[in-house]
């Protein structure tokens, strides 16, 4: 024991300084943010007066806007992504990959938040389409996920062998038929895991469309925030409630992928 | 002369590949310069050569998977190497047996075979219904009314492809894995299963690229049985190998491919016990 602290001493003195200051830091914070008024302030909005029901239409509506911006994204990334993988032999091809890249160019040079108040508030009026926030969100991030999906999914496509393309079309499929059947299946299933973390991405970024006036999780504890005046545990509950949700669809993708791997070897 | 569907060479049979002067390059190498030859139905050909002499790129480039910078590859009356002939309709009726099997991996077995013949025939009911449609709108005007074609039953179609699936592999003697997937079979299965593929197309030729160069030494027996099975009913084949002994015991012809072009060609005794160019001579001494 003593050889030890002859040996550790500083390590003890750290240590027991770290001690000391957490302790009063721990206290200190309590008194001064007063957590347990705030959390009667939180407890008062958030049950008392049904603040849940605005954090219910957020967690709708963060679902709606990720999930079928995925599915958009999956579509238009596919597209563009078999597009830029064709010989290049005619002009229309040509002409259908610069497209591609410009468009990819584009929705990858600007942030979400900069096309979602271009798309909102500037090109859906230009065209004269009224959208509801959420359903204009939903497109907006549909056509930016797929600009990031295009990305991955050539990366998949490429990882399959190109001897299963070939195949396909020695037995007589046209080019679309061999990559929509053999070619993107197997793609698919390389990526998944990317897709799930672009997936888990665009979860997060859809905490910016509060500013076209859709709810969501973060407007919904915003508004809850600012109706009380009390911000600290509407935004540790809202922090809270993404790491949830993250963590669960990161569970689900493991899932997803091990059965996938199981259809291959039964 | 030559060339067109059913229009036979001196020899009285009837052509069925016709290549002329057909060039491959890549970049700045002539892989193929100039290949003049044809092949006949009914016919077993097996092409030889040393590494790099362009044998694969030559039977690729029967069906077009590469594509050919020059010439002509004349297959039931259509050049095929023009950009502009529908090569999917020809590839149907030319199959294809590649080194690494290529089988499709999220396909079972029995859905590796009924894949294409499936979409196939239902594109064709499909073609044949808008046919039909354009066919009746024009008898209002026309005096002598046409014929309807006649369309299929779109659900015996699948029925029919698989039906003929298990037929086929039966015959194989692996219709009991017809649901499991082609990872999970050997090498040798795998290339048998991949034969009947092309089988199941009912192609008028099948080419086969080096189909055994990938298997273990036991496995290949099996598949040259299979290959053998084929060639004795009488199914038109263009072989790369290096088996030679299934060339002496097969071929009707052997070529042998050297520098970009056939420097060598004739029956089997020809070239393998009297070979007159000396490059034949030099590639037949080295492996036999």
């Amino acid at each position: 024991m003593k050889k030890f602290f002859k040996k550790h001493w500083i390590d003890a003195i750290v240590i027991a300084a770290v001690a000391v200051f957490l302790y009063f830091g721990a206290c200190s914070i309590y008194t001064k943010f007063r957590f347990a008024k705030k959390w009667n302030i939180f407890y008062d909005y958030f049950v008392v007066n049904h603040g849940y029901n605005k954090l219910v239409t957020g967690l709708k509506n963060t679902g709606i806007i990720a999930v079928s911006g995925l599915m958009i994204g999956i579509i238009i990334g596919t597209l563009i992504a078999v597009v830029k993988v064709i010989p290049p032999y005619k002009k229309i091809t040509r002409y259908a990959q610069t497209v591609g890249n410009i468009y990819v160019a584009f929705f990858r040079g600007t942030p979400i938040v900069v096309q979602l108040l271009v798309g909102y508030y500037i090109l859906l009026p230009l065209l004269s389409v009224n959208l509801p926030p959420v359903t204009a969100c939903c497109l907006i991030f549909g056509l930016n996920s797929g600009a990031y999906i295009s990305e991955i999914m050539r990366g998949g496509i490429k990882s399959v062998d190109p001897g299963q393309l070939e195949a396909a079309r020695a037995v007589g499929l046209p080019f679309s038929v061999a990559m929509l059947k053999v070619v993107v299946p197997q793609a698919i299933k390389n990526i998944l895991p990317t897709l799930g973390n672009e997936f888990i991405a665009l979860i997060k970024e859809t905490a910016v469309v509060g500013y076209v006036g859709a709810v969501d999780i973060t407007k919904a504890f915003q508004d809850q925030g600012s109706n009380s005046y009390e911000y600290m545990i509407p935004y540790l509950v809202m922090a809270l409630i993404y790491i949830v949700i993250v963590a669960l669809i990161a569970a689900m993708i493991k899932l997803m992928e091990r059965r996938l791997a199981k259809s291959e070897r039964k | 002369m030559n060339a067109n569907n059913g229009i036979n060479d001196e020899s009285g049979k009837k052509v069925l590949i016709d290549v002329v002067g057909l060039r491959k390059v890549y970049g700045s190498k002539v892989v193929l310069d100039g290949v003049s030859e044809q092949i006949h139905e009914g016919e077993r050909v097996v092409i030889i050569g040393p590494s790099g002499s362009g044998k694969s790129t030559f039977l690729r480039c029967l069906n077009c998977m590469e594509d050919p910078d020059g010439g002509k590859i004349i297959f039931n009356g259509d050049d095929i190497a023009d950009m502009k002939v529908d090569i999917n309709k020809h590839r149907e009726k030319m199959g294809m047996v590649f080194q690494q099997f290529n089988l499709f991996n999220n396909k079972t077995v029995l859905q590796n075979i009924t894949l294409a013949p499936v979409y196939l025939g239902k594109k064709r009911i499909r073609r044949a219904k808008i046919k039909n449609a354009f066919i009746s709108v024009g008898n209002l005007f026309r005096k002598d009314k046409k014929t309807l074609l006649e369309v299929g039953d779109k659900s015996k179609v699948k029925a029919d492809a698989e039906a003929n699936a298990h037929r086929l592999l039966q015959r194989i003697g692996l219709d009991d894995r017809a649901d499991e997937y082609p990872s999970r079979l050997s090498g040798g299965q795998k290339q048998r299963v991949a034969i009947v593929r092309a089988l199941a197309m009912n192609p008028e030729v099948i080419l086969f690229d080096e189909p055994t160069s990938a298997l273990d030494p036991e496995m290949v027996g099996e598949v040259l049985e299979l290959m053998k099975q084929l060639a004795n009913e009488g199914m038109t084949m263009v072989v790369v190998t290096h088996e030679m002994g299934f060339a002496r015991e097969v071929a009707d012809r052997v070529f042998f491919m050297c520098d970009g072009n056939i420097a060598e060609k004739g029956t089997p005794e020809q070239i393998f016990k009297n070979p007159q160019n000396p490059r034949t001579k030099q590639f037949l001494d080295s492996i036999l």
